[in-house]
């Protein structure tokens, strides 16, 4: 046989597409090619393959070897593609059965020493391969955990490329060798924080738990020490843990950011980018592989930016497609990617620059004119999707001890959400849109639940007095919604909208 | 004379009698020019071929074949030309072909004897 074919994967985004390998063997003088739009990393695998067979006992056809990556124009990167070269190249001479080399898909680095390495992305490239019904693959052994991850997939941890060849048949005597393992330690699960700990801020636990139950964007503005960071981490825990296919998404992402994933992890992720962070950063990017950004690997969870103020503009403002769409696209030269972005934003700011403006007895030394420019900086745009602007006070001595007894745990928290969120699902079963904040205004003002002239008449005021944009009123509606499915009621009522015009209007107006 | 030049010598014996047993017939050996020399130059019919003779003793130091990469393909069709432009009378119409064969042992009479057809 001198052509022989078998499968890898390339990965643009959390995209796979299935890539033949295709190895000729011609009768010329010895030579390896590969061919397919290769980067430098692929590119150099001959010289990997070429040392990786030798000390594996299985010496090259000394021929020329012409590798060829079907679909040619698809751009290719990483060293994820050495296992199938190798495969491929070999099986053009020895007799490996090619109808498991044509339903087996290969990823995997390999060393000079025959050993398969671990590469990135392996659990997007596993749920790629079984979608398109390849469903045999093999993996470094020290991926294995993460591509069993998958269900439908069979896996073959292999710790040399002689493993691999003998599951297709190769009769090879096994060289026990010890696998490569990876140097990075395993993602600890998230740290199990409690509600309870935040003493003596009820209003603003409320909020919180409101945003977790309806999934609105919050806005927190308090002086430095309020407990709006505390806050923001302890959402996550009052979320609903993620179904199999959130988690999924979620542990992919982190693979193709090259974590170590052994788990599906259930909680939903917390990420809280530093304020310097770069717009690449936050959205995704790279000039070749395109790499998730913070909001991808947000996805499915929140996405913490404490002092929102001084992030870069223009990196706030990449937020808002992502926002709309749930998703963001990112377009380079060679190729586009698309990542998921579905996230609950939290914002945190200090109400000035020296965070003492609004602090009863605080001594607030900035200019008037210094603190617009400083609460500016959050763009109309940003804000206009901000559903909770909460306010969070510092907690005096003698609140923190009264109130330490009757703190919220996360897990009276959690239920309570879980079960605002399956009535607000109910409600909505008949829409496309599953929790509050999703629901569109139209919907929400005239549709069959629209509430009663009684009802709204505070929020009709506030939009007569021009306090309240059409796009605000709707805001307050979702956020009320959110507050009636956690007071278990069926409709709107005139508490559940002066409570959510308090949510929007917390924050020291500008 | 060198061993090694010996050894080349004997391969080359070796490779003319195992294309002469193929059914070729020899026009030429060892022809030199300015850009290098030819080993063998034989003739099938309508196909002209120069051969390019590489000897070694063992695969230690890269298998014979290795030897002949991108450079000497080029060297060794720019060398054919020449030989096809030094003998017109010979050429006669027929198609041009490049070919290494490549004996790997101890004594070139029992070597292992490897023919790559049509360098490209």
């Amino acid at each position: 046989m001198s052509v022989a074919r078998t499968w890898a994967v390339a990965l643009t985004g959390l995209d796979g597409a299935l890539i033949e390998v295709e190895a000729d063997l011609s009768r010329q003088t010895p030579d390896f090619k590969i061919i397919g739009l290769p980067d430098k990393a692929l590119g150099e695998a001959h010289q990997r393959v070429h040392n990786a067979c030798e000390n594996s006992g299985l010496l090259l056809p000394r021929r020329r070897i012409t590798v060829n990556l079907s679909p040619a124009s698809l751009p290719k990167h990483g060293a994820g593609f050495d296992v199938a070269i190798a495969v491929a190249a070999l099986a053009t001479e020895r007799s490996l059965d090619p109808a498991s080399l044509r339903r087996t898909v290969h990823v995997g680095e390999l060393g000079l020493d025959g050993r398969l390495r671990p590469v990135p992305g392996v659990l997007p490239a596993v749920l790629a391969a079984v979608r398109a019904g390849i469903t045999r693959v093999a993996v470094p052994h020290a991926n294995l955990a993460e591509a069993e991850l998958v269900e439908g997939a069979e896996v073959l941890g292999a710790v040399s490329l002689l493993d691999v060849l003998r599951w297709h048949g190769l009769a090879v005597d096994d060289r026990p060798l010890p696998p490569v393992g990876i140097d990075t330690p395993p993602e600890p699960a998230p740290p199990r924080l409690e509600l309870a700990e935040v003493i003596g801020q009820r209003d603003a636990v409320d909020a919180v738990v409101v945003a977790a139950s309806g999934g609105h964007h919050l806005l927190m503005s308090g002086p430095p020490g309020a407990g709006k960071t505390m806050l923001a981490r302890r959402l996550p825990g009052i979320l609903p843990e993620l179904d199999d296919a959130a988690a999924l998404q979620a542990a992919s992402v982190r693979s193709l950011g090259g974590a170590r994933v052994v788990r599906l992890e259930r909680t939903p992720p917390f990420e809280a980018p530093h304020h310097t962070s770069s717009v690449a950063a936050l959205v995704g990017g790279g000039s070749r592989a395109i790499r998730p950004g913070a909001i991808a690997r947000a996805s499915g969870g929140v996405l913490f930016l404490d002092e929102a103020g001084e992030f870069a503009s223009g990196a706030l403002d990449a937020l808002r497609e992502p926002l709309e769409h749930g998703s963001i696209r990112i377009e380079r030269a060679g190729a586009s990617a698309t990542f998921p972005a579905r996230f609950q934003l939290v914002l945190a700011t200090n109400p000035c620059p020296c965070g003492a403006y609004g602090v009863p007895g605080g001594d607030c030394v900035c200019p008037p004119a210094g603190i617009r420019r400083y609460l500016g900086r959050l763009s109309g745009p940003i804000r206009d999707r901000i559903d909770i602007e909460l306010a969070v006070a510092r907690v005096s001595v003698a609140h923190a001890q009264a109130a330490a007894a009757r703190t919220v745990t996360t897990a009276q928290a959690r239920a309570r959400v879980a079960e605002a969120r399956s009535r607000a699902a109910r409600r909505l079963r008949e829409t496309p849109w599953r929790t509050n904040a999703e629901v569109s205004g139209t919907w929400l003002r005239q549709g069959p639940l629209a509430p009663p002239p009684a009802v709204r008449r505070p929020l009709d005021a506030a939009l007569h007095r021009g306090a309240l944009t059409l796009r605000g009123y709707d805001r307050v509606l979702r956020v009320a919604w959110s507050h009636a499915d956690l007071a278990a009621r069926e409709r709107l009522e005139l508490d559940d909208i002066g409570r959510a015009l308090y949510l929007k209007k917390g924050t020291t107006p500008l | 004379m060198a061993a090694k030049d010996e050894r080349g010598r004997a391969g080359e014996q070796r490779a003319a009698r195992h294309l002469e047993q193929a059914g070729w017939h020899l026009l030429d050996r060892n022809w030199r020019c300015a850009q290098g020399e030819v080993d063998i130059v034989a003739v099938c019919v309508d196909v002209l071929v120069v051969v390019e003779v590489k000897t070694r003793r063992s695969d230690a130091f890269g298998h014979p074949l290795e030897a002949v990469d991108e450079r000497k393909r080029r060297r060794l069709w720019h060398l054919a030309f020449a030989w096809m432009a030094a003998h017109p009378d010979l050429v006669q119409g027929r198609r041009l072909r490049v070919d290494v064969i490549a004996i790997t042992g101890d004594d070139p009479a029992t070597a292992v004897l490897e023919h790559v057809e049509d360098l490209r």
